[in-house]
């Protein structure tokens, strides 16, 4: 009886893959590869994977008359496991592009698995600035954010508002090195100093030592230059040690709507952080974010509409280039202007960078509240040609 | 300033409290973990579910029929308590006859099941949960803002783990139970059932982790992945600990934690692997483990 059942199974498998192999071609594939289960799971994870059928849906579902797939992996935040699924992918499953790539450790093997192959890559869930600067890829594109426009956007604003000495609680991974070293900058460049920072390891559960640390550091803001759930059990900790009650302030680096909503307002109230993308910025936007809603149960963030925005104009410069051909469709995505309800007037510079508007929004008190997800005050657009680095000065060296 | 290795000698206070605070976590968990290893031989890898269970389900409580942090302290450890009775009384007890290793297998298992469904309903985020008004605020110690709440922890464990200690090695009950696993069969024979004994020394093993859950729940989020976040460093203290043995399970549990508080005073970066270069070392040197008993 067993020996049937492996058999059928072996049978079945097998059956399946030379399936895929069949239909593979005369098709686009889109592969999601990103956190599902781990630290970063709701800070993209499944909901992206939505996001991006609907960019295939909003787009008809086909693309030169082919159809178009989206397949989904979950990479665990481990570069070795990411660098696995994208090879396969590219290799046996066709696949012919990679995006959302949350975790910049993740991010940057892969884009360069997708510069070795020849194969586009279009990250909206890593922050690094690497992904532009010394490791871009001519078929690499950097969408959402990353750690340059967080830095002008939410170091900006409290340097603005007088916070001049800093101390860093870092993520100890190439994304929280990037955060950390765009902030600083940012800050001394404005008259601040740096007293000192400390590096927890990816995925914390206890911070107050750190932050114990911070506290004694007699620094006015405590940067958090990490992610996801870390950065929300350092904020609610942060409370518990009366370290904004001791008068020094927290800057939330890279913090979105779907931490916030974990957190809760009455935890989260008063934060300072900058996104993308705010769901309740505009008619258009309500109405992306009311759809995405009853799909995930969730209002998007700016990962996710970021993933949507990516996907739908990956499809338009397939069909602006008539083929799917690496080469013509990374030229048409450099050269098209981004349209959507996401990259408002944005481009793409020869670097690989989006270049778009940022929005800096501070985290309402309960009370203001309206309505379920009514999270954020819009304080400040900032433009993107301050938002992002100038690509003359970002180390790539396809920037002539 | 007073310093020692250039840190100051307030804020190395400071971190020796974090250090007791966190190995408070430590010694609740590997308590329950070394009772159900002592007397069951079942290595418990769902202790870290039955440990997010706990938060899960005194959040649960507030949310949906608003029974607050102190009626959940013990309600909470009840619930789970009884979950894992059933567990063991239907599935697990089926294993006792097997190799140790089914017995890892299917709770590992269980854990990843219970942990997948609630990931499922609830994200990775996790949800808030309040600390109880009575213990907010803060007192400040001179070298350190010490939370109220945190201080709670480290008492109330404390009586916990000494509870427990008493309750197995100085109890009748207890003598039972440590009895049945020298010689199940010869204690069935004077008419004692063992195996409802270990159907309870299960259920109270989880409902260990679960008031450990409770505990955690207004410091860290109420989080699907809190618990085998936490589950690897108990192992490795129950293994520091010896096998089984209770007393080093608790000792060892604040000694680790402490341990792993000073690291990150002086090499944050290594803070969460000085627990298994301990443990790498302990058993070079001591293969039982510090307290346990040799062969």
């Amino acid at each position: 009886m067993r020996k049937n059942i492996i058999a059928s199974l072996a049978f079945l498998l097998a059956g399946s893959t030379a399936a895929l192999a069949d239909a593979s071609d005369g098709k686009i594939k889109i592969g999601i590869l990103n956190d599902q289960s781990g630290v970063y799971a709701d800070f993209g994870g499944k909901s992206s994977y939505e996001a991006a059928k609907m960019a295939v849906e909003d787009f008809g579902g086909k693309v030169l008359d082919v159809p178009v797939e989206v397949v989904t992996a979950d990479h665990q935040n481990k570069p070795d496991i990411a660098s696995n699924i994208a090879r396969q992918w590219y290799d046996t499953e066709q696949v012919d592009a990679i995006m959302e790539l949350t975790t910049s450790s993740v991010a940057l093997a892969v884009q360069a698995i997708s510069k070795e192959k020849k194969k586009i890559d279009i990250v909206t869930g890593a922050a690094t600035t690497e992904l532009t600067g010394k490791q871009c890829s001519p078929y690499g594109f950097h969408w959402a954010y990353d750690t340059h426009s967080l830095a002008v956007g939410t170091g900006g604003a409290l340097v603005k508002q007088g916070g001049d000495s800093w101390f860093f609680l870092t993520a100890d991974y190439a994304f929280g090195y990037s955060l950390e070293e765009n902030t600083a900058n940012f800050v001394k460049e404005n008259g601040g100093t740096v007293v000192g920072s400390v590096r927890h390891p990816l995925a914390s559960t206890d911070f107050s030592s750190f932050l114990l640390q911070a506290q004694s550091s007699g620094a006015k803001v405590i940067g958090l230059a990490n992610a996801g759930l870390d950065t929300s059990n350092a904020i609610k900790q942060a409370s518990e040690f009366g370290i904004v009650q001791g008068g020094q302030r927290l800057a939330a680096l890279l913090f979105t709507l779907a931490e916030v909503h974990g957190l809760g307002l009455e935890a989260a109230q008063g934060l300072t952080l900058t996104e993308g993308f705010y769901w309740n910025r505009d008619d258009e936007s309500r109405a992306f974010a009311k759809r995405f809603f009853e799909r995930t149960g969730k209002m998007p963030n700016m990962i996710h509409t970021g993933t949507y925005s990516a996907v739908l104009q990956y499809l338009k410069a397939v069909q602006k280039a008539g083929t799917d051909e690496t080469e013509a469709v990374s030229k048409a995505l450099h050269e098209m202007p981004v349209d959507d309800v996401f990259g408002r007037g944005g481009t793409v510079a020869a670097n690989g960078r989006m270049i778009h508007d940022m929005y800096l929004l501070q985290v309402k008190k309960p009370a203001d509240s309206k309505e379920p997800w009514d999270y954020f005050d819009v304080l400040d657009t900032i433009p993107g040609k301050d938002a992002y680095l100038d690509p003359a000065k970002s180390g790539c060296d396809l920037v002539k | 300033m007073t310093t020692i290795f250039g840190i100051p000698l307030a804020a190395l206070f400071g971190q020796l409290l974090i250090g007791l605070i966190n190995g408070s976590f430590y010694a609740l968990l590997s308590l329950g973990l070394a009772v159900i290893f002592g007397l069951l031989r079942v290595i418990n890898f769902a202790h870290g579910a039955q440990y997010m269970l706990g938060a899960f389900v005194a959040y649960l409580l507030l949310q949906y029929i608003g029974i607050g942090y102190w009626p959940a302290l013990i309600v909470a450890p009840l619930i789970v308590g009884a979950f894992g009775a059933l567990v063991e009384r239907f599935l697990l007890s089926r294993l006792y006859n097997l190799d140790p290793l089914y017995g890892l297998l299917f709770t590992f298992g269980m854990a990843l099941a219970i942990e997948g469904t609630f990931r499922y309903f609830y994200g990775a985020s996790g949800q808030p949960y309040a600390p109880p008004a009575l213990l907010t605020g803060g007192t400040n110690l001179g070298f350190m803002f010490l939370p109220n709440y945190r201080g709670w922890v480290v008492v109330v464990s404390l009586i916990v783990c000494i509870g427990t200690w008493l309750l197995i090695e100085k109890t009748k009950i207890g003598s039972y139970l440590r009895a049945a696993t020298e010689n199940s069969t010869l204690v069935q024979s004077f008419g004692i059932n063992v195996p409802m004994l270990l159907t309870l020394t299960y259920g109270l093993g989880a409902a260990l982790a679960a008031f450990a859950g409770v505990l955690a729940a207004p410091i860290y989020q109420v989080s699907p992945l809190m618990g085998s976040n936490i589950i690897i460093v108990v192992f490795a203290v129950v293994v520091v600990g010896g096998m089984g043995s209770i007393m080093g399970a608790i000792i060892t549990g604040y000694v680790l934690g402490v341990a792993e508080g000073l690291t990150k005073v002086f090499y944050p970066e290594a803070s969460n692997i000085v627990v298994f270069v301990i443990m790498a070392i302990v058993l070079l040197l001591r293969p039982a483990g510090l307290f346990g008993r040799d062969g």
